[in-house]
């Protein structure tokens, strides 16, 4: 990284601590508001996600899910698209998994697993590019399409394991559990944490290497700067495009598999609590630098950890939390309300 | 009374001093020229003035009022209009929305009849021969230029900052221009104009403040100078601006065209031949089929009717990538859009166009080293001054912005260059640069289509010369044959004249 190149990342990241800083504050001025002492509830924030080796270990468990999303849209933002559609490709994805490894059952270990990553991938990347498709070749806005797509992919799953593939002894719809054999390894005995995390670390690594130091990846960026000019430099925009939409998909395919294979053991209707959603807002925190998001997945991971302990040592409710990540992102995408203070200052 | 008062302008990027204790005076009422060369810190002043940048100190008065802080709307309340380097006009939007946007007339509803025949009327009033109703993205770049003007006369201002408005004019449009100019002074505007044309300055100007590496070097009356003075002023040293094109034997084709359909109406097709060592010169008005010609050559847009090939391999079916990949070194007349990624660094700018070349990516990896290097040789070779290697491309002077282009787009070889207006926006010095630069790529055996508005351009190096009008060539010949008047005439439309 050249100087420049380091000092407006560093500007970058001191942007992204103050508007975390700040929607700390503004939440406890909340909490203060409604009564709830504030000091109480971040402390017990903290002790519930790093109080010990556990809940640590629930922290990280809580963020590789974030890591994989925030990465496929951040993959997509860098092609100047704006993946919405995380939601429905990880349905998609956690769906194709599941029943790879059911349909699988018996084969080796590792076979099935790896078999279950790729075509969790390949779900997501298929609904990834055919999203990119209609961007690329018939000029559909990419938002609109995704936000339609997520409800069918959702009620497309939803569609199975409420009927053929539901388990017959379980009230709720879901699958039959692929078998503790087939999960991801533990990091940790009776914690969430399995080896996923460092499927998510690799993925992070491989995205930084990717846009750094390969021709695809500089393709893609510059698709995503201008596309007139990458179009004339020799790139192919519209394959690009697809391509940008399959790998991002790919991405969010992964959150759904990692969730199925290493915390749920099956398919659960609904499982998602909108991790493709807050896949937005972690790229966004992160400027789409998947280092950073390994560092924003992780705060957003404290917060969600904590948010149990929270709510019933200090009596905050669990929803504060959506109050906070709402504010963080409410400071990321106005700078101008933390900055321009600043700047007025300086110069009068 | 001075319209405008700036006092001891200092302006810094990071390290980089872009103002350096300018001042500038500008009498009320007058055409006010300012002179320099690329990157002396022109834009960066006017960007202070109409408060788009805040200037570490210095003193800056309108009509004698001080104004601190200052935001472009606060500017544009106070009688300020900018018509900027780059457009900035909304392509999916017509040319009535464009000029009206934050001032429709009307209550709560746009009046759309209202803003049309306000718009029309204005544009009718300066000759701008704009159609208020026609969308901005089909406009040419000279056109674009009317709307962006008219933007400013529609919002009243008084004092109008036009930032090398006539670089992407051509000559009879330039003399239409600075006739508008002194309407405009007539009317008792008060007009800041920045050029690199001395001979446009010392057609209209009042008054002229030359810059030099960020200072003020002088203020002078124009009606005492010379353009050889202001060269001279504005480099710091005596210029010699004499350039010698010296026979050179052509060799076989490079770029064979046969039919070509540039417009969908137009009365013929177009075909040539360019061949190696030899410089092609496309002569007219921006606007007639100039972008299509450059846009099929390069596999940007379909050609339905025709046939384009290089080096004897027929391309007209190929992608953009295959073409580059037989050596096509292309200079966009269009250099913002098609050639500059703007927040990107000037490596990765150098890299754009040259990443499918295994100079700079071996398997896939891009050779950071190799880039760096080349992209250093192409900075010091063509003096694109650059804070550094990761200064953002967008941020660079514009006449640095084509000097990079140019140079990236004549390095590794190419065996045929498309150069379209590849000297808008630069100043003396570099355009007799970039002039040598295409004589000696002429010299090394190099095919170069030249497409100009600039007939300067075409006449000082093109071996032969085609007049564009209305897609087709109305003439094509050895630049021997033709006189500048006939050129003028064809350019006109004025078939008789072959
Ligand atoms: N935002 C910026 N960040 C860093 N450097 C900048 C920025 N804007 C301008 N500069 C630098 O300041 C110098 C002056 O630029 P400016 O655009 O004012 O030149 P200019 O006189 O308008 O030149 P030209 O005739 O080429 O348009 C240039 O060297 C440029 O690289
Ligand atoms: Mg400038």
């Amino acid at each position: 990284m050249g100087s420049a190149d380091m000092r407006s990342f560093l500007a970058f990241l001191g942007r992204s601590l103050a508007a975390v800083l700040l929607s700390f504050a503004v939440s406890a001025l909340i909490m203060l508001v409604s009564g709830y002492n504030p000091a109480l509830a971040f402390a017990s924030m903290i002790r519930g996600s790093f109080g010990s080796a556990n809940s640590f270990a629930n922290t990280l468990s809580k963020s590789v899910p974030l890591i994989f999303a925030g990465l496929a849209c951040a993959y997509a933002n860098k092609g100047g698209i704006f993946n919405i559609g995380c939601e429905g490709q990880l349905y998609m994805g956690a769906f194709v998994s599941t029943v790879t490894a059911l349909s699988l059952r018996g084969m080796p270990r590792l076979f099935v697993i790896i078999a279950s990553i790729l075509t969790g991938m390949a779900a997501g990347a298929a609904v990834g590019s055919f999203n990119g498709f209609l961007k690329a070749k018939m000029k559909l806005n990419e938002v609109v399409v995704a936000i339609m797509l997520n409800y069918i992919c959702r009620f497309f799953t939803s569609f199975f394991v409420s009927g053929i593939l539901k388990d017959p002894d379980s009230e709720t719809p879901q699958t039959l559990p692929v078998g503790e054999h087939y999960m991801f390894s533990k990091l940790i005995p009776k914690t969430q944490l399995t080896t996923a995390l460092f499927l998510a670390l690799i993925a992070a690594l491989a995205m930084f290497f990717f846009f750094r130091e390969t021709r695809a990846g500089y393709n893609v960026r510059a698709v995503g700067e201008n596309g007139a000019a990458a179009e004339a430099s020799g790139i192919n925009v519209a394959r690009t495009m697809i391509l940008t939409m399959a790998v991002s998909g790919g991405l969010a395919g992964l959150t759904g598999v990692t969730e199925v294979f290493g915390k749920s053991e099956r398919f659960i209707d609904g499982f998602s609590p909108g991790y493709g959603f807050t896949g937005i807002a972690i790229a966004f925190l992160a400027g789409n630098h998947p280092l950073g998001i390994l560092l924003s997945a992780l705060l957003f991971g404290i917060i969600q950890a904590g948010s149990m302990k929270m709510s019933y040592e200090a009596g905050v409710s669990t929803s504060m939390i959506s109050v906070i990540q709402g504010l963080v992102i409410l400071f990321v995408a106005t700078p101008e309300l933390v900055s321009i203070r600043i700047g007025r200052r300086r110069t009068a | 009374m001075y319209a405008v008062e700036m006092k001891d302008i200092i302006k810094r990027f990071g390290s980089f001093t872009a103002n350096n204790g300018i001042t500038l005076l500008v009498k009320k009422g007058e055409i006010h020229c300012l002179l320099g060369e690329n990157g002396a810190g022109k834009s960066t002043l006017m960007n202070i003035l109409f408060g788009l940048y805040r200037q570490d100190s210095g003193e800056i008065r309108i009509n004698g009022k001080s104004v601190e802080n200052h935001s472009p709307l606060a500017a544009s309340r106070m009688g300020l209009g900018m018509v900027h380097q780059h457009f900035m006009l909304v392509d999916a939007l017509s040319v009535w929305e464009n000029v009206v946007v934050g001032l429709e007339p009307g209550g709560f509803r746009i009046d759309r009849k209202e803003s049309i025949r306000k718009v029309q009327e204005l544009s009718d009033r300066y000759h701008f021969e704009l159609n208020a109703e026609e969308q901005v993205g089909n406009l040419s770049v000279g056109m674009k230029q009317r709307v962006e003007i008219l933007k400013t006369v529609y919002r009243g201002a008084e004092i109008i900052i036009m930032d090398e408005p006539t670089a992407v004019l051509s000559p009879p449009e330039v003399e239409q221009f600075l006739m508008i100019l002194r309407d405009m002074r007539a009317d008792g505007k008060t007009i800041i104009f920045i050029t690199h044309k001395l001979k446009e300055t010392l057609a209209v100007a009042d008054r002229i403040t030359v810059l030099r590496a960020g200072k003020s070097v002088s203020t002078i009356e124009a009606g005492n100078a010379s353009a050889r003075e202001l060269a001279g002023m504005m480099v710091g040293h005596e210029v010699d601006l004499e350039i010698e094109r010296p026979f050179n034997e052509a060799g076989g084709a490079v770029l064979s065209v046969e039919g070509l359909r540039l417009l969908p109406n137009a009365a013929s097709t177009v075909s040539f031949d360019i061949r190696e060592g030899e410089i092609f010169g496309i002569a007219g008005v921006e606007g007639n089929g100039q972008k299509q010609l450059e846009e099929m050559i390069m596999g940007l847009i379909k050609c339905r009717e025709g046939r384009i090939s290089v080096l004897g391999k027929d391309v007209t079916k190929l992608g953009t990538r295959k073409r580059r990949q037989l050596g096509i070194g292309y200079i966009p007349s269009d250099r913002l859009n098609r050639a500059l990624l703007s927040s990107f660094s000037l490596e990765d700018n150098y890299l754009l166009g040259k990443q499918f070349s295994d100079n700079y990516v071996r398997h896939g990896i891009v050779r950071h080293k190799a880039v760096k290097e080349a992209a250093g040789t192409l900075m010091r070779e063509y003096d694109v001054r650059a804070a550094g290697m990761d200064q953002a491309a967008g941020s660079l002077s514009g006449g640095n912005q084509q000097k990079l282009v140019v140079g990236r787009e004549a390095s590794d070889e190419p065996k045929l260059i498309i150069a379209c207006q590849p000297v808008r926006g630069l100043d003396i010095g570099a355009i007799h640069y970039i002039h040598e630069i295409l004589l000696k790529l002429r010299k090394e055996g190099k095919a170069i289509l030249l497409i100009s508005a600039e007939l300067t351009d075409i006449q000082q190096l093109s071996d032969r010369i085609a007049v564009l009008y209305k897609g087709e060539i109305l003439a094509a010949r050895k630049n021997e044959d033709f006189t500048e008047e006939e050129i003028g005439l064809l350019i006109a439309g004025h078939r008789e004249a072959v």
